[in-house]
């Protein structure tokens, strides 16, 4: 997910070119406080007018304890992006009346309230300690995100390359992001010329269960593509288990074995699951047996 | 007369003669010999240990024979770290010399000095690759009375071998040379790499003046310029800067959008059929074009692939490929890195070649005919795939035909890279303004937007779609531009003609127009 000031015509224009999986329009952090207002309109009108070709448009609006946050949702919902993301959640019931006002304008606007989605973004100690209710309470909302530079700032410590102050809180999202069942994008690392430790905290946020990583520069896209994206030889090993175990459960047979190793069900859960990120399908029986390119 | 691209060609041309219009880009070169005779090289003699050295470049010109009418001829390897070029006219202008030829293998920004010489009639005709700045500014307002003529680096040559371009004295500056005129840009203080371009001026020039701030011990070596072309040899304190040869184009670019269109390319060049053990490539320096060679790079490592020559303007980062052991040669025509230098006078893998070898096209084969891949950039491209390199937006001459033309006839695959619009001029057009490359000789176009294959290029853009690469009409990625953008519309021209575009082949491929814009004043 690429943020792009919501006040940089060049940048909003070009979001759609550099392969990202979604963008994010931000009228928040990024923009300066004289510059809001136009921000909102500008976002507005090249939303109206410019083709973003496959990439997802999100908006992240101020929060509503500012100045700017009902007029952002006045003037983004009847646009009605793939989602809101909403900055410093931190609790069920300021994402209840959120959803309230977002309701009230898809109403005004006779908008269906079951197209956009929110996306509750943690950035204080309080958002931390109340997140599993923050994802699970409400169905509209379908991921979660950290914000790593505003938590480190809550909770008065300095953001380090290691992420050692946010560890905790990295992970005690990711889990109530699993329990709920949405998806869990990891915070923005801030240098963009340091590809390698991009690459090691990405590795790193997959590896604990984060489902993707927002970014502060295209250049960075590639790496995370790279990171997230199975390898040929996990594809290869996942279709494997995938068919064999399709095969064996239409025989009657539960549990079997490949190459000595054990596959139960959770081992064809994960295989499954990087089939679904590699977009590959399992052929029938007798079908070309080379589908993974 | 009309040539086979529509362009409008005279017949004739005061103060350049008669002109053939291009008629296809392989319409001469296909009879397989050329229609005009070569004219012979100079007829010289010098008895033994005859002393060459000069003490000063006056002196040296003064015993060159200089002359009203005479042409002059420099090469372009030190790029904006020349000095020699406007050192030389200043010499020439003192003197009273008018009426000059000047034939440099290009002209830059460096060069603007010389301006004030197009308007009091000491220079009245240029034949080089590339004008650019004031020059071109100043040249696109009418400035001088015969046109220039924009050449390629292989058209260069074959100019100079027809007799089209007859060098009076050339002014070779080289980093080390020796009492007798051996010469070569590879090592000394102002090495620059290849001396590629100046090898044939040394051949055919009358008078040759080899200078350099750099005179060692006979011999030097290695012998990229040989002592048999050269009549005077001149130790100066300086010939230019190295670091100014190529400012900035020699790292990979950190533009988001550039490496964008460079991933797509190396995506395209992957697909394409081309990119397999033994394969042969060329990059320019500089933005998308260099940044291809870095996804290049990374999809060999990947895939075990090992090309065989990288060619043409060679970067540090091409160095870096080699001695990877991805390439098996380099022929250098020019570096566009003064640390390409230490390369190419330590490893014999790494092949300093003359421009006849590189890209002329009458002879028995020169090396942009091997080439599989080539990745050129392109102020426009229309939707016939003509590329222009030369005149900007504003219809200022503002760039290089170079070895665009050339090594795009020669590649299997040529691929040019661009972003759909800069600024908010759209860079694809109905019809470019000034056509340098033929789009018969132009296999795809890379844009950010969308990438576009030429219809004559068979099952090629299937192969990309089912790669999953977004291929695109490029008559519908013209109309998506054209609805961010808008339509500039049309410069408007004068009748008079102040540039000929002349294809490889020496025939006519375009005309640039006079600009009508306010009075072209010279910079204070």
């Amino acid at each position: 997910m690429l943020y792009i000031p919501g006040n940089n015509p060049a940048m909003i224009q070009q979001g759609g070119v550099y392969g990202a999986d979604s963008i994010l329009l931000d009228l928040e952090d990024s923009v300066a406080l004289n510059q809001k207002d136009a921000a909102r309109i500008l976002i507005r009108n090249m939303m109206r007018t410019i083709d973003f070709y496959d990439t997802e448009v999100c908006v992240r609006v101020n929060h509503l304890g500012t100045p700017f946050g009902l007029a952002d949702l006045e003037e983004i919902v009847p646009l009605q992006p793939s989602a809101i993301r909403y900055p410093k959640t931190e609790s069920a019931e300021e994402v209840g009346n959120l959803l309230e006002i977002i309701e009230k304008i898809e109403d005004k606007h006779g908008l269906p309230h079951h197209v956009m989605t929110i996306h509750a973004m943690i950035e204080t100690a309080m958002g931390v300690q109340n997140v599993f209710e923050i994802a699970s309470k409400f169905p509209r909302i379908d991921a979660i995100t950290i914000g790593g530079q505003d938590l480190t700032a809550d909770m008065n410590i300095i953001y380090t390359p290691d992420g050692a102050g946010i560890d905790f809180a990295r992970k005690r999202i990711v889990m109530a992001a699993k329990a709920s069942h949405i998806d869990i994008i990891d915070t923005v690392f801030p240098d963009v010329n340091d590809e390698e430790g991009l690459r090691k905290e990405t590795e790193y946020a997959r590896k604990i269960g984060f489902t993707g990583k927002a970014v502060i520069n295209p250049r960075q896209i590639d790496i995370i593509h790279n990171v997230f994206t199975p390898t040929e030889e996990e594809v290869r090993k996942a279709y494997r288990i995938v068919k064999e175990f399709r095969a064996n459960a239409a025989a009657g047979q539960g549990v079997f074995a490949i190459d000595g190793k054990m596959i139960d069900t959770p081992v064809v859960r994960r295989a499954e699951y990087i089939l679904q990120l590699a977009h590959v399908e399992i052929l029938p029986e007798g079908a070309d047996e080379k589908p993974i390119t | 007369m009309i040539n086979s691209l529509g362009r409008k060609i005279p017949a004739f041309i005061e103060g350049i003669g008669r002109l053939e219009p291009f008629e296809g880009a392989y319409a001469k070169i296909r009879k397989g010999w050329m229609d005009e005779p070569t004219i012979p090289p100079p007829n010289k003699a010098y008895l033994p240990h005859q002393s060459k050295l000069c003490k000063s470049l006056e002196e040296a010109i003064m015993r060159s024979n200089p002359h009203d009418g005479m042409t002059i001829s420099f090469h372009h390897h030190l790029r904006n770290g020349d000095v020699m070029l406007v050192q030389t006219l200043n010499i020439l202008h003192n003197m009273g010399i008018r009426d000059i030829t000047l034939a440099s293998s290009s002209l830059l920004e460096c060069h603007d000095p010389i301006l004030p010489y197009l308007q009091d009639g000491t220079i009245t005709r240029i034949f080089s690759s590339g004008i650019r700045s004031e020059l071109g500014r100043a040249i696109a307002h009418g400035l001088m009375d015969i046109p220039v003529v924009i050449q390629s680096h292989g058209g260069r040559v074959r100019g100079i071998h027809t007799g089209k371009v007859q060098i009076d004295l050339a002014v070779i500056a080289a980093s080390a040379a020796d009492c007798e005129g051996n010469a070569t840009g590879a090592h000394g203080k102002s090495a620059f790499g290849s001396i590629g371009y100046a090898v044939i001026d040394a051949r055919y020039a009358k008078q040759v003046i080899v200078v350099t701030d750099n005179l060692v011990d006979y011999p030097c070596i290695p012998l990229s310029i040989t002592q048999n072309f050269v009549d005077y040899v001149v130790e100066v304190d300086s010939i230019g800067d190295p670091s100014k040869i190529a400012t900035g184009t020699t790292r990979i670019t950190n533009s988001p959008m550039d490496l964008r269109i460079a991933k797509l390319a190396a995506d395209v060049i992957e697909q394409s059929g081309c990119f397999k053990p033994g394969f042969s490539f060329q990059v320019g320096a500089g933005g998308a074009s260099l940044a291809v060679a870095k996804y290049i790079r990374a999809k060999m490592k990947t895939k075990g692939i090992k090309g065989s020559f990288l060619l043409g303007g060679i970067t540090s980062y091409c160095v870096d490929m080699l001695n990877d052991g991805l390439f098996e040669t380099i022929f250098d025509v020019q570096s566009f890195d003064a640390a390409v230098s230490n390369s190419l006078f330590t490893n014999r893998r790494h092949i300093e070649v003359p421009a006849a070898l590189y890209a002329n096209p009458f002879n028995c084969g020169c090396i942009t005919n091997k080439l599989d891949v080539v990745v050129l950039g392109a102020l426009e491209i229309d939707v016939d795939f003509n590329v222009n390199v030369i005149t900007g937006s504003e219809g200022y001459i503002r760039g290089a035909s170079g070895g665009h033309s050339d090594t795009a006839s020669g590649a299997t695959l040529t691929v040019v890279v661009c972003p759909s619009f800069r600024g908010r001029i759209p860079i694809i057009k109905k019809r470019v303004h000034t056509v340098v490359t033929p789009g018969e000789t132009v296999h795809v176009l890379v844009t950010e937007r969308g990438i576009c294959v030429s219809p004559a290029c068979g099952d090629l853009a299937q192969n990309l779609k089912k790669a999953g690469l977004m291929v695109k009409d490029i008559h519908d990625l013209e109309k998506e531009v054209d609805l961010i953008t808008g339509v500039p519309g049309p410069l408007e021209y004068t009748d008079k003609i102040v540039g000929l575009v002349e294809y490889r082949d020496g025939t006519i491929i375009d005309v640039i127009h006079q600009i009508k814009e306010k009075q072209f004043k010279l910079p204070v």
